[in-house]
Order: structure tokens, then C-alpha cells, then sequence
């Protein structure tokens, strides 16, 4: 009797087991990422995958692990050989150190070639190494003015009219007057968003094309110094947390202390999700310029997501990959669930989804992000990113602006140190 | 059989065997690592590619401002805590320990109590402490006395102290703890003979605690200066990460996790950290001569 209850119970575990075996037929594949809405993302994308393709079916086990722990475990992993996930998600400011050396990433462009006619070429730019491709980007991230509308009008200031940052400075003396605590913009210390747009629209950037630091150049003297003398009279300040892309920062601007908000177009997502209080007092509009004519936006932040070397099935991961983040249906879905702008600018003016009355980012802000974007489309400048970028934009967020912001020290030798200093870090 | 029986009653093999595990855990996880350290120093590694540099991770590190900036955090931050967090418990002990005390277990329980938190916590709610808007608690007791809110973790001076004061209320429960067990082992008679001479209270904490403690004292301050060389941490998560305003958070070990991790230059890192090996081995050694510990037999 025993013996068939025991006999009974084998069975039915290896029929289990056999049935368990059969459903999982499908391909694990590990992710990891260090933001929530993108692992969200990457599940929509899986299941759309699998629906598509019933031969060739995934199984996403996305992982959200903390920014510094995920690049560091990826960094160790890679060096390592061990433990590396098959797709990665890698925030553009670490992206060139995984660069380094012989890259442990899958090149992608066989994967990447059906859409690449669609996609902004500099996007993809900024993940490449040589002819490679290594990340697939997310969005253009183009700069753009958040302006709060209610407090400019009780100053009786017009965001429209504002082109350059003249303009900007007269306007932030008006607003003074009439609201002598609050303030035109934020001069951010631990980023470099306004900036490294200032450099775009005088034609450089932080790096040259030879990968050498440009720090103590005209054109950074002309920018921080346009921008300290605006701190000294009290129309930019500094926010807490040193940037708006922080807890922090977001508390500052949701509390009214800022008329404008120069950010990136992705920082609307932010606004939708945690700045409640400016629900429907925001507009967007392009960025003043040192001079008319000047381009006016620049792509800044971003993620590559990537593909290892130690992808088990790299031909089924790759094709995923490129699906879930360059095909339209990402690029729709990379709008209409992130509130990003898509890479693929052809959707730019399918009005269909740029226009959706029911968008929640539609809904928030006073004009359409996409309006403004195409009236950019051809000026939006990108930067340029290197391996010793990290070093650079570290040496910035922590030591030069600050400098310059908070401690108001002279610009012109302010800059020249940050030169020695960086280069003595690299080489 | 006959053999292994033998061989564990061996009364010369016993030693060796009781000294083994703790001398194989060195070995792997201390001379092998310090080794390959010392190899990495003189190199650049990346992935797939190692080249030999000789020098250059050194002569950059000389010419370093910021990390100078780091070193001299590293040597601040641990002047400030060995001054503090050696005589201060060793007071809070001696009064916990004396027979007057009104419920020493409370106060040793609540003493201790900071230790047990996880410092990723600890290091949140101080940040949120010293918050830089007005209504963040530092700047609440400023306000309280009719002082304006300012920009704690912004400025050297007060970034420093908010760190010192974290290290403090962190640490003082284990070296309390130390000091006290150290403590209960001195024989209560010989504060009565001394009582009998006519010492008082002073007298005795001078002449017969600090002297029988000294050798925990010894060690509470080997281990406290390597700790506040060593410290990491309390910085990343007071300023939620290892960027900290003109550096002023920044220690000797922020900067090789900077430069080894963000910025990927292992080689580069593995400099960083043999300096703090020297430093930190170099004090210690001077100390420990000093205090007495090292090279008696020779004197």
C-alpha cells in the first residue's frame, strides 16, 4: 500500500514537472534597470513580443536595482565574466566606461538595420564605439523652457516674447518687482542642463571632437557668466538638492519659487508625476538663446539599453531589444506611457497620438510638447560623449558650479582651474 | 584511526590548528587582495585590456588637488571623532558603571540603541535633520533662536560637523560598551583602598580607571582611527550619494570608490587605496609606539 501512495506521488511530481517544462518553453531573459516605469515598459514591450511572435516566445525577468548599485554590479559582472544580465539599461553619463577597453556588450547594428531610417542618427551616436552600435536609446531628451504661466502673467510678463536670455533677465527684474521672493530660473549646481544647452547654442560643447576637455573656453566663460550675474541679482537661484531633477528640486518648483524651468522634454514626466500643484499652469516653449538665430535645443540625459556578451540566446535578445525600444510601437508606447519623445521623429507629427485629448501629459500641460518640438526639430543639437565624460560632468556637478553659484567666485579662474584639474585626472 | 586520534590530541599540531582558520581567512581575504592591489596600482585595467603604467596611477595622484581634498576630510573627520569618541564614553561609562546610577540598563539600552539602526537609514534621517530649507529640524532650533535657516550640507564647516555628529551618536553606545566591560573587570577594592586613603571621586576615575583601562583604550583608538580614515558610508548617505558640494563630503575611500567604480579606473583606485593603507598603518604604528604597545621589549 505504501509503496503505490509513494509510486502515486512520483508520478504525479514528474507530471508536473514534464507540464511545467512544456509551458516554459519560452526563453528566459534577465533585465535589469534602475528605473520602475522602465522596467514597466519592458514587460508591455515582452508581452507584445510574444504575441507577435508565438515561435519565439520570452520570458522578461526585469530586475529595478538601485542607479549606483546596478551600474556598479553591471561594471563588476563584465570585468568579472560572472553574473552579467542579458539586457541592461545604462544611464548616458556611465555609458562611456562601459565603452572602455574591449566593450562586453553585443554590437547591435544587424538588429538595429530595420529601423534605422526612422530613428535620429546622433541618438544612437551617442551609444555607438567605432562603426558599432551598442545601446538603443530611449529618447531625444530635447531641451526645452517649462514656463509657469500664472506667475509670469500676475508680473505682467509674456513667456512668448522671451527669446533671448536678455529678454529672460528683463524678465526676471519685472517678476522681482512684483514678487521679490521668487525667482526667473535655477542655476543648477549638481547638473550642467542649462549650461551645457548654453554651449550648444554657441556651437561647443564640454568635450572636443579629439576627446579633450573644453572648459576654459569663450564660449563657457560667456555662459557661466550670463548666469552668475543673473544669481548676483537675484533673478536665478540656486535649489535645493542642487538641481530640479531631485526630491529637493521638484519640492522647490511644485511650491511656485520658479517662473522657468529649463529641462530637458523628458522632465515632463516629472512634472506629471510628482508636481501636482502645476497641474495645468505649465507651457513649454523653446529655450532663449545668447542671440536670435542661435539653435535652441540640445538632447541631453538618457539611457542605452544594451545587450551583453553574455546574452544566452543574443540573436533572440538583440531582435527583442531593438523591437522593444526603435519599432513604432515602442516609440508610441515610449510617449504615451513615459511622456518621452520618441527617437523615431516621424511620429512627431502624427497628430493622431501628439494630439490625444485623453494623454495624461496632454492633459497637464497649457500647449502641446509636440508643437514646440517641431518647431525645434532641425535645431536640436547633441552632445558629444566620450570616456572622459563622466570625469568632466562629475568635476562640474560637484566642484566648478558650485563654485560659481553658491560661492559666486570669479568665473574666469574659476574655469581655468577646472581645466587643470580635469585634465589632470585623465591623463 | 589510530592516527587521526593521535593527531588531534598532537599537543604541538593544537595551535596551529585553533590559529588556522583565522590565518586561511587572512590569507584570502586580506594578504592575497593586498597583493593584487599593490599589482593593480601600477596598471590600467579594462576589460580585456591590461596595460602596465608603471608610475603614472602615483604621479597623477601627486598632482591631485581633489584628492588632497579627500585626504584632509579623511584626517578631519577622524581628528574630530578620536577626540570626541575616546573620552566622551569613556565619562558616559565610568558614570553608568558607578554605583550612584539611576537605571544604568535604560541608559546603556538607549545608548546602544543607535548602533543597531542600519546607517543607510541613519544617514537619511540626518540628511532630512539638516536639510537646507526652513523648515528642516536643524533649521527649526535655529529659527528657535532667532537665527536664520542655513544651507548645512553645503557648507564645509557645517557638513563636517554634521558628520562628526553622526559618527557620535552612532558610535558612542560601542565604545561605551567597551569601556564598561573593561571596567567591571577592575576589583572593587581597590577603589575602597583608595577611598580609605581619602581619594575622592576625580582621584579614583585619574589614578585607578584610566590607567586599568588604558589597554582598551589602546585599542578603541587603533580601531577609531582606521575607522575615521576608512569612513564611506556616513558620507555617501548624507549627501545620498558620493557627490557631495565642492567635495566637502568627499573621503579617501568616496574617491577610489569614485574613481574605481564612476569612473571606472581600477588601476587608478587601487593607488588611491594603498595611500590610505599606508596612512592609516603609518598612524596606527606611531600610536601604538607611543601608547606603548609596540616594542616594549626593546625599551
Amino acid at each position: 500500500m505504501k509503496r503505490s501512495v509513494l509510486s502515486a506521488l512520483v508520478l504525479a511530481l514528474v507530471f508536473c514537472l514534464a507540464t511545467a517544462g512544456a509551458v516554459s518553453a519560452a526563453t528566459k531573459v534577465t533585465l535589469w534597470t534602475f528605473i520602475p516605469q522602465h522596467a514597466r515598459f519592458f514587460d508591455v514591450m515582452a508581452e507584445k513580443w510574444n504575441a507577435q511572435h508565438p515561435d519565439r516566445q520570452i520570458e522578461l525577468e526585469s530586475s529595478v536595482l538601485p542607479y549606483d548599485d546596478m551600474h556598479n554590479k553591471l561594471q563588476i559582472a563584465l570585468q568579472s565574466g560572472v553574473g552579467a544580465p542579458d539586457i541592461c539599461d545604462i544611464e548616458i553619463s556611465r555609458f562611456p566606461n562601459f565603452l572602455m577597453g574591449v566593450p562586453q556588450l553585443l554590437p547591435l547594428n544587424d538588429y538595429f538595420a530595420p529601423y534605422l531610417d526612422d530613428i535620429v542618427p546622433s541618438r544612437l551616436g551617442i551609444y555607438s564605439k567605432g562603426a558599432n552600435m551598442y545601446g538603443a536609446p530611449t529618447h531625444v531628451g530635447a531641451t526645452v523652457a517649462f514656463y509657469y504661466v500664472e506667475l509670469l502673467e500676475s508680473a505682467g510678463i509674456d513667456y512668448r516674447q522671451i527669446k533671448t536670455w536678455d529678454d529672460f533677465a528683463e524678465a526676471g527684474r519685472k517678476l522681482k518687482q512684483v514678487h521679490p521672493d521668487k525667482f526667473m530660473g535655477i542655476a543648477e549646481t549638481s547638473a550642467a542642463w542649462t549650461v551645457t544647452a548654453m554651449l550648444a547654442q554657441q556651437g561647443t560643447d564640454l568635450v572636443s571632437e579629439d576627446e579633450r576637455p573644453l572648459i576654459n573656453t569663450p564660449e563657457m566663460l560667456r555662459a557661466v557668466t550670463t548666469m552668475q550675474n543673473m544669481v548676483k541679482e537675484g533673478i536665478m537661484t540656486t535649489c535645493p538638492d542642487g538641481q530640479p531633477d531631485t526630491e529637493g528640486g521638484k519640492g522647490f518648483i511644485d511650491q511656485g519659487n520658479v517662473a522657468c524651468v529649463i529641462m530637458p522634454l523628458w522632465f515632463m514626466s516629472r512634472f506629471v508625476d510628482e508636481m501636482p500643484s502645476m497641474n495645468g499652469k505649465i507651457a513649454i516653449a523653446p529655450v532663449p538663446v545668447f542671440e536670435e538665430g542661435m539653435p535652441r535645443s540640445l538632447g541631453l540625459g538618457g539611457t542605452g539599453t544594451v545587450v551583453t556578451n553574455y546574452a544566452v540566446d543574443k540573436d533572440l535578445v538583440g531582435e527583442f531589444v531593438a523591437y522593444a525600444k526603435l519599432s513604432e510601437d515602442a516609440n508610441r508606447m515610449i510617449w504615451e506611457d513615459l511622456g518621452f519623445d520618441p527617437c523615431n521623429t516621424s511620429l512627431w507629427t502624427d497628430r493622431e497620438m501628439t494630439h490625444n485629448p485623453e494623454n495624461r501629459y496632454n492633459q497637464y500641460f497649457l500647449n502641446n510638447a509636440f508643437d514646440v518640438l517641431l518647431e525645434i526639430k532641425d535645431e536640436i543639437q547633441m552632445v558629444r560623449s566620450t570616456s572622459i565624460s563622466p570625469t568632466i560632468n562629475q568635476y562640474l556637478t560637484t566642484v566648478m558650479l558650485n563654485e560659481l553659484f553658491e560661492d559666486l567666485l570669479d568665473p574666469a579662474e574659476v574655469i581655468e582651474q577646472a581645466q587643470y584639474d580635469i585634465e589632470n585626472q585623465i591623463f | 584511526m589510530r592516527r587521526i586520534t593521535h593527531f588531534i590530541y598532537n599537543q604541538k599540531a593544537a595551535p596551529y590548528i585553533f590559529v588556522l582558520p583565522f590565518v586561511l581567512t587572512f590569507l584570502v581575504f586580506f594578504v592575497y587582495p593586498v597583493f593584487t592591489t599593490i599589482r593593480m596600482s601600477f596598471q590600467e585595467i579594462l576589460p580585456g585590456m591590461i596595460t602596465n603604467v608603471g608610475l603614472k596611477n602615483y604621479q597623477r595622484l601627486l598632482g591631485d588637488r581633489i584628492f588632497r581634498t579627500a585626504v584632509s576630510n579623511s584626517f578631519e573627520y577622524m581628528f574630530w571623532t578620536v577626540l570626541i569618541l575616546i573620552p566622551m564614553p569613556l565619562a558616559l561609562a565610568y558614570m553608568l558603571n558607578s554605583r550612584s546610577m539611576a537605571a544604568p540598563g535604560l541608559f546603556k539600552g538607549i545608548l546602544f540603541l543607535p548602533i543597531l539602526t542600519s546607517v543607510v537609514v541613519a544617514g537619511t534621517i540626518f540628511r532630512l535633520i539638516f536639510g537646507e530649507l526652513p523648515g528642516s529640524f536643524m533649521n527649526t532650533v535655529r529659527a528657535f533662536f532667532g537665527l536664520a535657516p542655513i544651507k548645512w550640507l553645503r557648507q564645509e564647516g557645517t557638513g563636517m560637523a554634521a558628520l562628526v555628529i553622526m559618527c557620535c551618536w552612532r558610535w558612542t553606545g560601542v565604545n561605551i560598551l567597551y569601556y564598561l566591560a573593561a571596567l567591571k573587570n577592575i576589583p572593587p577594592e581597590m577603589y575602597e583602598s583608595a577611598e580609605i586613603d581619602g581619594a575622592n571621586a576625580w582621584q579614583k576615575f585619574r589614578h585607578i580607571s584610566v590607567p586599568l583601562v588604558k589597554p582598551t583604550i589602546i585599542y578603541v583608538l587603533t580601531i577609531s582611527i582606521y575607522g575615521g580614515l576608512a569612513m564611506f558610508t556616513e558620507s555617501y548617505m548624507l549627501w545620498a550619494g558620493n557627490n557631495s558640494p565642492r567635495n566637502i563630503g568627499l573621503t579617501i575611500v568616496g574617491y577610489l570608490y569614485r574613481q574605481g567604480w564612476e569612473q571606472n579606473r581600477m588601476g587608478f583606485a587601487s593607488a588611491v587605496g594603498l595611500v590610505l593603507l599606508v596612512f592609516a598603518s603609518i598612524i596606527n604604528f606611531i600610536q601604538l609606539r607611543l601608547t606603548g604597545v609596540l616594542g616594549k621589549e626593546g625599551d
